[in-house]
């Protein structure tokens, strides 16, 4: 096969640069553009949701005093909002590996099927992180 | 990196509003992107409030009536208008489509906008240049690559084989998906980008071509086919209905089957 012409964009004859037509500008979303993103946003959470994890072990390493604080500020309400965040993102992101899981083998590719797939998605982010944080609130001494 | 924000040379500014004609009874208002390379200024948004019970329903109608009778250097592609050429593709009310097959009255909000197709340099007004998009065509060979000597009469096929290549040879290269494609936004100078993906794999489902291994050769890199994230919008918004999102599932399935 033949690359791709080095030179297949030229000048043009214009008195300035072409402009860039608008893209996320005009751009009406479907739910699937928004499932694509979200996974590489809920990604990038459970990177913050893992230094959490660290932080917390770290805390625990360093005796009662350093855990009590660590855990106070957890059980903040901003720290409780963001382990919410980070629950639903940790589920969001299962849910949407799975669905990649399916788009990998060949299946759910009709636009339809997709938009079924990623609404599932975000409903069970949503769903099962309201869960284990109902249980996680309600067991908590 | 991805630049979300437009340049500062194509910012638009907001242009010309032209009134609808007196005794206009249905009048509907559209947003179109002007752009005059040869003025010295950014592009702008004009507004036509178009009487559209005195034209056709499609957005090409209305289109080619604002250019007869209001604006006569409105620039716009187009030839068929009946959905075969692949030439009037622009951004409608936020989603790439024909003009000649849309009816503006499926286009939702109260004021339609047109504008060219996204992310991709602009010629004038409605017309992109789509330089790269065919040479990324022609890159990928599409046409058919034999090594057995030419038959007597026609390279034969039975109907399951023929089968094979439905849903991918009805593409017109109308360039709707790729430049729906944000991976394609990002990345176009390296992503062959859906259309490409998916006339490569019209070539490698074909049971009469004989160069599957060097056409995969050619695909198998991070950029040329792995940019895609399977984020759907080519399958969202093709026209003719097709999947490139599958298309470019199948050749990355091809190249698993190949070491496996």
């Amino acid at each position: 096969m033949s690359q791709v012409k080095a030179d297949a964009r030229g000048p043009g004859t214009a008195v300035r640069a072409r402009p860039m037509s608008p893209h996320l500008q005009v751009w009406r979303w479907h739910v699937t553009m928004a499932a694509s993103i979200a996974t590489r946003v809920s990604g990038g959470a459970l990177y913050v949701g893992l230094l959490i994890v660290v932080g917390l072990a770290l805390s625990l390493a360093a005796g009662p005093g350093a855990y009590t604080a660590f855990a106070g500020v957890l059980g903040s309400p901003i720290g409780l909002l963001v382990l919410f965040g980070i629950t639903v993102a940790n589920f969001y992101h299962l849910a949407a590996g799975v669905r990649h899981l399916a788009f990998d083998s060949g299946k759910g590719f009709l636009p339809t099927t997709a938009n079924i797939t990623a609404w599932l998605c975000f409903g069970f982010a949503i769903v099962a992180g309201i869960a284990v944080f109902a249980l996680a609130l309600m067991t908590r001494s | 990196m991805a630049e979300f924000a437009l340049p500062k040379n194509s910012k638009l500014t907001k242009g010309k509003h032209h009134p609808a004609p007196e005794g206009a009874k249905k009048v509907k208002t559209f947003k179109v992107y002007r752009y005059d390379p040869e003025v010295d200024s950014n592009p702008r948004w004009d507004t036509y409030d178009v009487d559209v019970g005195s034209c056709g329903p499609m957005v090409l109608d209305v289109i080619l009536h604002i250019k007869n009778t209001v604006d006569p250097t409105l620039a716009i592609r187009r030839s068929c208008r009946e959905g075969v050429c692949g030439s009037c593709s622009v951004n409608l009310g936020g989603r790439n489509t024909l003009a000649c097959t849309h009816a503006w009255s499926d286009v939702p909000g109260k004021e339609i906008t047109i504008s060219p197709l996204p992310h991709m340099p602009v010629i004038k007004d409605l017309v992109a240049d789509l330089t790269l998009f065919f040479a990324q065509y022609e890159s990928i060979e599409p046409w058919l690559h034999t090594d057995t000597p030419e038959p007597q009469k026609e390279w034969v096929q039975t109907p399951e084989d023929r089968g094979l290549v439905d849903g991918l040879y009805e593409c017109i290269m109308c360039a709707c998906c790729s430049t729906s494609c944000p991976s394609y936004w990002w990345n176009q100078e390296k992503y062959l980008g859906p259309a490409a993906l998916l006339q490569a794999y019209r070539w490698l489902a074909d049971s009469r071509d004989e160069a599957r291994g060097e056409r995969l050769d050619y695909l198998e890199d991070p950029f040329k086919l792995y940019r895609c994230h399977t984020i759907m919008n080519c399958a969202q918004v093709c026209p003719k209905g097709l999947n490139p999102a599958k298309a470019i599932a199948s050749i990355k399935a091809m190249l698993v089957d190949r070491v496996v």
